[in-house]
C-alpha cells in the first residue's frame, strides 16, 4: 500500500456513524428499563425483561456507543499525531466489521437469556473469543501506525489509547476464561470469593482503563484540537499518564466491601480508591486548563462546551468515587441507587460528553464539510443532555441515600424499621424523574443524529492528505 | 526471605519508580521535547495555530 497518500477515514466514519446509532439504542433500551421500574407492567415478555434488558443496555452504551467512538476516535488521533495512514487497513475494516457482529450477537442472546452472568462481562465464551480476536487486530492496527510513525515523539493521547487497549486485552482474558459446558453455556475458572475478586478487579479496571484512559486519550487530543491551543502542561499530561497507570490496578476490591473478601485486601482498595483522586483531578485540571486565556471560546462553542462539561462531570464523579470506596460512607451507599447516580454521572456526564464532542468535531472533517449542518442544534443538544444529566444524578442521590437510611433504620427493640417493600415505595417519584433525566438525555442524542444526517447529505466522504513528517525532525 | 518480603520490595519499588518518572518528566531536559509533543495535534489543519503558537512562546519566555 506504498500509493496510500490519504490518511484512512473510511473506518473512522464507519465507527462515529455507529457510534450515534448505537448510543441511541442502548440509550433507549436505559429508557425501557427505567419505565419498568416505574411501571412493572412493561415487563410484558420474559426477553424483554428488566433483568434480561439491563446487562443490554450496559454493554450497548459502554461497548457499543462507548466502543465505537473510542475505535473512530483513536483511529482518527493516531493517524495525523503519527503522520501516517493506519498500519494494515484490512485488519481495520475487521474490527469494524467484527466490533458490529459483536453487538449484534449480544443484542440477540442477552435477551434470550444466554449470559456467564459476570457484570459487563455477560457474554458468553463465543462471543469471548471473537472480542479477542477484534481486540487483538485492533491492537496490531493501533500499534502498527504508532511504530511506521514519520514523527519522533508519541503523542500523550496515543499513550493513553494504547494503555486502554493493552489493559482491556489482560483484562478481558483473565476475566473470562471460563469452562464451556455447551455452545452456550460455559463457567467461570474461578470459584467462591477469588471468582468475585477476579470478577471487580476486571470491573473497576474496565471503568478506569475502558472508561477513563481511553476517554481521556479523547480529552488529550480532540480538547487542544477545538480549542485551538496545546494542552496547559504536557509534563502533567506525563505525569497523569503513569500514575493513573500505577494506581487503578488495584482499586477493585471497593466493589466488595463487607463481604467474604479479606478486611486488609477491602482497605487496600479503599485506600488506592482515595489516591486516585490525585491523578484523575490532576488530569481534569490539564483538561479544562487548556483553555485558559481563551475562555470566552466556551460562550459560542457549543462542541467545546461539551468537552468542558464532561470535564467538570469527570471531576465531579472522581470526587464522588473516592468518598464512595470509604468503607463507613460504602457501608450507606452499597445496593443503594446512588451507586446508580455515581456510574451515570461518569457514563452520561464524562464518557458520552466527550464522546458526543469529540463527534460532532469528528463528522463534518469526514464527510467533507467545514462544520456541523446546524449549530444551533448542537447548543439545543447540550442544554437538553445537561439537564438530563442533572434530573437523572439528582434524583438517584436523594433516592440512593434515602434507601440507605431507611434499610439500616432499626427500632429501640433492634428490629428494623423499614420493610424492604416500604423503601420501593418511597423511592418510585425518583425512579421518574430518573425517567424523565433518561429521555432528556435520549432525546439529545435523536437531535444529534438528525444534524448528523443533516451534516451527511450532500456532502463527500473525504480522506485527508498524510501530512509530511515533521520538519523540525 | 518470605514471599511477603519481595512483595513489600515490589511495593517500594514501583514508588520508586513512578516518583523518578515524575522527576523525569519535570526535568528541564525534557521541556523543549515536550513543547514540540505538545503541538503534534495542532500542527495540521487547525485554523488556530498561529494564536497557539504565541501563546506558547509567550508562555516558555
Amino acid at each position: 500500500m506504498q500509493s496510500q497518500a490519504t490518511y484512512n477515514y473510511k473506518v473512522v466514519r464507519q465507527f462515529a456513524v455507529m457510534t450515534v446509532i448505537w448510543g441511541i439504542v442502548g440509550m433507549l433500551v436505559g429508557v425501557i428499563i427505567a419505565a419498568q421500574l416505574v411501571w412493572p407492567e412493561l415487563n410484558v415478555h420474559e426477553f424483554l425483561s428488566y433483568g434480561r434488558l439491563r446487562p443490554l443496555h450496559t454493554n450497548a452504551v459502554i461497548f457499543a456507543f462507548g466502543g465505537c467512538a473510542l475505535f473512530a476516535t483513536s483511529y482518527f488521533a493516531v493517524q495525523r499525531t503519527s503522520h501516517a495512514p493506519l498500519f494494515a487497513p484490512g485488519l481495520a475494516a475487521f474490527t469494524f466489521w467484527g466490533w458490529q457482529l459483536i453487538i449484534v450477537s449480544a443484542a440477540l442472546s442477552l435477551p434470550l437469556g444466554i449470559t456467564s452472568g459476570k457484570e459487563y462481562a455477560e457474554l458468553e465464551w463465543p462471543i469471548d473469543i471473537l472480542i479477542t480476536l477484534v481486540w487483538v487486530s485492533y491492537a496490531v492496527v493501533f500499534f502498527g501506525t504508532i511504530i511506521k510513525r514519520t514523527v519522533s515523539h508519541i503523542y500523550v493521547a496515543n499513550w493513553f489509547f494504547g494503555g486502554f487497549i493493552l489493559t482491556v486485552a489482560v483484562l478481558h482474558l483473565v476475566n473470562s476464561a471460563a469452562i464451556p459446558v455447551t455452545l452456550f453455556k460455559s463457567y467461570s475458572a474461578y470459584a467462591g470469593v477469588q471468582d468475585a475478586m477476579v470478577q471487580w478487579w476486571y470491573g473497576h479496571n474496565a471503568v478506569g482503563f475502558f472508561l477513563t484512559a481511553g476517554f481521556l486519550g479523547m480529552m488529550y487530543y480532540f480538547v487542544p484540537k477545538q480549542a485551538g491551543r496545546p494542552v496547559y502542561s504536557y509534563r502533567l499530561s506525563v505525569v497523569h499518564f503513569w500514575a493513573l497507570i500505577f494506581t487503578y490496578m488495584w482499586a477493585g476490591p471497593h466493589h466488595l466491601h463487607y463481604t467474604a473478601l479479606p478486611d486488609w485486601t477491602q482497605s487496600v482498595g479503599m485506600l488506592f480508591s482515595l489516591i486516585l483522586l490525585a491523578p484523575s483531578w490532576g488530569g481534569m485540571i490539564n483538561g479544562i486548563m487548556t483553555l485558559s486565556g481563551a475562555w470566552h471560546k466556551l460562550r459560542d462553542d457549543p462542541i467545546l462546551k461539551f468537552m468542558i462539561t464532561s470535564l467538570s462531570f469527570y471531576g465531579m464523579s472522581t470526587f464522588e468515587g473516592p468518598m464512595m470506596s470509604i468503607k463507613t460512607v460504602n457501608a450507606l451507599s452499597h445496593y443503594t441507587d446512588w451507586t446508580v447516580g455515581h456510574v451515570h454521572s461518569g457514563a452520561l456526564g464524562w464518557v458520552a460528553m466527550i464522546s458526543i464532542g469529540s463527534i460532532y468535531y469528528l463528522l463534518p472533517r469526514l464527510f467533507g464539510k467545514p462544520e456541523m449542518a446546524s449549530k444551533k442544534l448542537i447548543e439545543a443538544h447540550f442544554w437538553i443532555a445537561t439537564i438530563g444529566i442533572v434530573l437523572y444524578i439528582a434524583s438517584m442521590w436523594i433516592a440512593g441515600v434515602m434507601q440507605g437510611l431507611m434499610w439500616r433504620a432499626t427500632n429501640l427493640d433492634g428490629t428494623l424499621t423499614y420493610s424492604f417493600v416500604e423503601s420501593v415505595k418511597a423511592t418510585y417519584p425518583f425512579w421518574t424523574i430518573r425517567l424523565l433525566g433518561g429521555l432528556l438525555f435520549l432525546s439529545g442524542m435523536l437531535i444529534m443524529a438528525y444534524n448528523m444526517f443533516l451534516t451527511i447529505a450532500g456532502g463527500k466522504a473525504v480522506d485527508a492528505p498524510v501530512l509530511a513528517p515533521a520538519a523540525a525532525h | 526471605m518470605d514471599i511477603n518480603d519481595l512483595r513489600s520490595l515490589f511495593t517500594v519499588l514501583a514508588f520508586i519508580a513512578f516518583v523518578g518518572i515524575v522527576w523525569w518528566a519535570y526535568s528541564d531536559r525534557r521541556k523543549t521535547t515536550y513543547d514540540e509533543a505538545a503541538m503534534l495535534p495542532l500542527d495540521d489543519d487547525s485554523p488556530f495555530v498561529p494564536q497557539a503558537m504565541q501563546n506558547q512562546e509567550r508562555k516558555s519566555s
